[in-house]
């Protein structure tokens, strides 16, 4: 069966990237839209989002993205959160001072510390960028064939600690324990970019479009 | 369950070709960014640089079109630099798949550029390429040069870090203009004093010749990225050879 999915396209970056991945990981159809009626149409709905959250909010709810996303978690269309996607769907960010956040996951997003250490007192870079270890907490559809401890590739400086949220599926270790992927009935977030993660990354996206929503 | 330590190849691209070629084994054409982008890729490379080296600016369309083609074969991450002078040239490697984009000598006659590029498009997307050389009067002191070393600028290397990091780079690509080309190895010492000085992930580059020379730049350049050209484009040694290496000498690779 061919899988139409549908990137919300609300003009926070290039989500070329996006759309060859999971054209790579077998999507069929792929759409970028910010148009409601498309992306209610899709069989699959990916959010990404790259930069400064308040932006990404803003644009976000100005195109009435936040009401269609609403709608169809509602009813149950598989949804995908990557990086900044992710940290939208949280209730609050403390990037750009402090940005209240699409509120489907309780949870605030925090700013690594300042001269961040290791446990062993290196100096620890931010931003976390670069292929990390993604520890399973929870067992996920969208795990299937993929080892624990895998790598997967990050850039952020800002995260959802662990500790935030009872949704984790996936935490990783950089000094302070991340929420690497959260899941909540049909809607699964990452922190770390799938269409930047080479086979690990594929190998998510089409679990993703195999996903029936369910946990 | 830790960050791994990255290894970049670098491609040299003029006029949409790879400068020097590439010596793969089973390569069509020795000299297309496309393929070769694929087979690191296909290599385990943790991501791919490339740096455009065309100097007429009215042939970058090759290069936008390339690195579309390699942005939608590619899924590890993808530099480009070169001949980056103003927000139009950000935005338009980003919209053609870029993920992230290097500034060198535009970001020193216009130090906004980078302030201005890391608001709009945030700073992880944002690299400072810094090419520089120690100066031969004995305080130990490195200068930034532009024009492929050739020309000083007056400005001193570690101030100028972090001075881009305040600006919102999100990384610093250094390059030691001393030791390009050399195979005698990274520039350890100006690789160490930037890295502590800055916050940012730096990437070492510049006289790599053996694998001890990555882990060097890891180990004593406290580096968290290494980039190389030459001793992979030539099969002197793979990628996974580069990585087993590592592995060894106690570095966090991703494999």
């Amino acid at each position: 069966m061919t899988q139409t999915v549908a990137v919300i396209d609300y003009g926070m970056g290039n989500l070329h990237s996006v759309e060859s991945a999971l054209r790579e990981a077998g999507a069929g159809d792929v759409a970028v839209t910010a148009d409601a009626e498309a992306i209610l149409a899709a069989d699959r709905i990916v959010f990404p989002g790259v930069g400064a959250i308040r932006d990404c909010v803003a644009e976000f709810r100005r195109l009435g993205c936040d009401e269609t996303l609403r709608l169809a978690i509602e009813r149950g269309i598989p949804v995908l959160g990557i990086c900044v996607g992710m940290q939208s769907l949280m209730a609050r960010s403390e990037e750009n001072g402090g940005v209240d956040c699409l509120g489907f996951f309780e949870g605030t997003v925090t700013r690594f510390p300042k001269s961040h250490r290791g446990a062993d007192g290196s100096k620890l870079k931010v931003p976390h960028m670069g292929w990390n270890q993604v520890t399973q907490t929870r067992e996920h559809p969208l795990w299937d064939g993929i080892a624990n401890n895998a790598y997967f590739y990050f850039v952020h400086s800002y995260f959802l600690p662990a500790a935030e949220s009872g949704c984790v599926t996936a935490a990783f270790d950089y000094g302070v324990i991340g929420s690497a992927a959260i899941t909540k009935e049909n809607v699964f977030a990452t922190q770390f970019h799938p269409e930047k993660s080479h086979e690990n990354g594929l190998k998510l996206l089409a679990n993703f479009l195999k996903w029936d929503g369910k946990c | 369950m830790s960050l791994a330590k990255r290894i970049i190849p670098c491609l040299d691209v003029d006029q949409g070709r790879v400068v020097k070629g590439v010596n793969f084994v089973g390569i069509r054409d020795a000299g297309d960014p496309i393929e070769i982008a694929r087979r690191y890729n296909d290599a385990g490379a943790d991501e791919i640089t490339f740096l455009d080296i065309t100097a007429s600016h009215e042939q970058r369309d090759t290069t936008y079109r390339i690195v579309e083609q390699i942005a939608s074969q590619v899924f590890i991450p993808l530099t480009v630099g070169g001949g980056v002078r103003a927000v139009t040239d950000i935005r338009r490697l980003l919209n053609a798949g870029a993920d992230k984009v290097s500034i060198n000598t535009a970001a020193i006659f216009n130090p906004d550029l980078v302030r201005e590029s890391a608001e709009r498009f945030g700073s992880q997307c944002i690299v400072v390429a810094m090419d520089v050389k120690a100066l031969d009067d004995g305080s130990g002191r490195y200068e930034l040069f532009t024009h492929g070393g050739r020309k000083p600028t007056g400005i001193e290397a570690i101030e100028w870090a972090q001075k881009m990091a305040a600006f919102g780079a999100g990384e610093i690509l250094l390059t030691s203009m001393d030791r390009d080309g050399t195979k005698d190895g990274y520039d350890l010492s100006i690789t160490r004093a930037i890295s502590d000085a800055v916050d940012i992930p730096v990437i070492a580059s510049g006289g790599v010749g053996t694998l001890d020379h990555l882990v060097a730049g890891f180990i004593e350049g406290g580096a968290d990225a290494v980039l190389a050209a030459s001793i992979f484009h030539f099969g002197t040694y793979t990628v996974a050879e580069a990585k087993a290496h590592l592995v060894k000498s106690g570095i966090s690779i991703r494999q």
